[in-house]
């Protein structure tokens, strides 16, 4: 059965992404918040903050792709919770196709979807002021890093967008990962956070991240920052991942 | 019925267990659908049907018992028994954002078949949905939904259709239709089994009915035995009421194509 995996995720693929194009609201919801974020943080409290660095939304996009990533991916559990709800993953189980092909369709359009919305976030962000001088390989790296946060919190909206039993619990996983990156150093350097809060965001996978691609827009050499970021990157992913599969066996049976 | 037909059963269903949790729903379900035939499980709600339905459909594993559709055993040949059948489930199972023409499309491109357009397009003149088909079907009638839902089950030809409660929440106008439709299926040599809370439905479009109480068959035959069950009919005399459904019917002029087959009784008639 698996020799039709690539044409069924394809075909259901374009499925999902007719879905997206035929109600773009959800893109525009998605950058929004973070949108808004940036403005609050670069024109009401960012003359407030001192990061030693001259241009605050260069120090700021990093944390604010993130909160785009997490708010993108609710929608991700929202799409999945609605097809199982709605009967029609279960007319696409009965049929003879590629059945895991219906979970990688929904996981390939999220990836879709959060470019998307990065992108538009990223425009927004010139607008206001942002200038890198990093290079295409440091940009490449950067669109590597953000694919692998994308793909690993979407696994993780794939649990409750499989197993909820209402909408609103679909999506509401993704407030804490949206908060995460306020207690990091994605707004405020960590340094004048009192002990405990500091440790936490120091030693929590939102703070390696944004400091890679923060020193990856600036043009500088990446440190130790980007293989803490990594393993984070890749063991949220594979223990999403498992969770994901064993919430998925039991829908399947 | 003992030696009418010499070929063996489309569906086969032996001693099927199911439990959920401490509940029980089947304790041991038998029965054999013909070829070509409409088989009706009628039971009430949480009577099973649909845990049947589901078994057969391979998206639940029994927990004893064994069945198979099409000569393929559901839980060791899953394939081959999806390439058998299709399924319509309790809520039409199509897709509100697509069109009703993607949706067929849609399914086509998954089932394989060649040139899914002109497949999608003769389904929707034969369930007569071409002038909607480029609307999408969140603006759909529960009707047309359902009937959309049943056109879709057809592509690429499988011998066996499941439907599970077809007209569960339906109007009656728009259950008419979706007889219709079922007939439309018979009439092909579509195996049809059909899971209904009504003995009226059961009645329009089954040649077998098996009831399932308790979680087991207690009664499998035509209408004409199960009719024998009961103690011979008394010839009484009552003045026939048009039924409020005869009422509305009539009122709303009944114009679906079911009028021809005869069973769409408008009271004004009679």
């Amino acid at each position: 059965m698996n020799k039709h995996f690539f044409g069924d995720t394809a075909v259901l693929l374009g499925r999902s992404l007719r879905h997206i194009s035929r109600s773009l609201d959800t893109i525009i919801t998605t950058t929004i918040m973070p949108i808004a974020f940036m403005l609050l943080f670069v024109y009401v409290f960012g003359g407030a903050i001192k990061t030693g660095t001259g241009n605050y939304v260069n120090y700021l996009l990093p944390g604010i792709l993130l909160i785009t990533i997490a708010s993108g991916i609710s929608y991700t559990a929202f799409r999945l919770f609605l097809d199982m709800k709605g009967g029609i993953f279960e007319r696409f189980q009965s049929m003879p196709i590629a059945r895991s092909s219906v979970l990688w369709a929904h996981v390939l359009t999220s990836l879709v979807a959060n470019l998307v919305s990065i992108v538009v976030v990223v425009l927004v962000a010139v607008l206001m002021g942002f200038r890198s001088p990093a290079g295409p390989m440091a940009w490449l790296a950067v669109a590597g890093i953000l694919l692998l946060v994308t793909l690993a919190l979407t696994w993780i909206a794939v649990i409750p967008g499989l197993s909820a039993t209402s909408a609103d619990g679909a999506s509401a996983f993704s407030y804490p990962i949206i908060f995460l990156p306020f207690i990091s150093s994605a707004f405020v350097p960590t340094a004048t956070m009192p002990g405990p809060v500091r440790w936490f965001a120091e030693n929590q996978p939102v703070t390696s991240i944004v400091n890679s691609i923060r020193e990856l827009f600036d043009g500088q050499a990446v440190g130790s920052d980007i293989w803490i970021a990594l393993a984070w990157c890749v063991g949220i992913l594979m223990v999403a991942y498992v969770f994901a599969m064993a919430a998925y066996r039991k829908k399947i049976a | 019925m003992k030696t009418t037909s010499s070929q063996a059963p489309v569906i086969r269903v032996r001693g099927l267990e199911k439990s959920y949790k401490e509940l029980q729903v089947l304790r041991g379900v038998d029965f054999d659908v013909v070829k070509g035939s409409v088989f009706a499980l009628l039971g009430s709600n949480g009577a099973g049907k649909t845990t049947i339905v589901k078994i057969l459909a391979t998206l639940l594993k029994a927990d004893a018992g064994a069945a198979t559709v099409n000569g393929f055993d559901v839980a060791t040949q899953a394939g081959e028994v999806r390439e058998s059948f299709s399924l319509t489930g309790q809520f039409a199972a199509v897709d509100e954002i697509l069109t009703g023409r993607e949706n067929l499309v849609l399914v086509a491109k998954l089932r394989h078949v060649k040139d899914p357009g002109a497949v999608a397009d003769e389904l929707l003149g034969r369930f007569s949905l071409a002038d909607s088909g480029g609307r999408k079907v969140s603006g759909y009638s529960g009707g047309m939904r359902r009937r959309l839902d049943i056109s879709m089950s057809l592509i690429g030809n499988p011998p066996v259709i499941f439907l599970d409660e077809p007209t569960t929440g339906l109007d009656p106008q728009a259950r008419l239709e979706v007889w219709a439709a079922v007939r439309e299926l018979a009439a092909h040599g579509t195996t049809v089994l059909l899971t209904t809370q009504t003995l009226d439905e059961a009645e329009q479009l089954a040649d077998r009915i098996a009831i399932l109480h308790g979680g087991r068959i207690i009664v499998n035959g035509t209408l004409a035995q199960l009719k024998a069950l009961l103690p011979p009919a008394k010839v009484e005399y009552v003045e026939k009421q048009p039924t409020l459904e005869d009422v509305f019917l009539a009122l709303i002029g009944d114009t679906s194509k079911n009028g021809d087959a005869g069973d769409a009784s408008v009271g004004a008639k009679d």
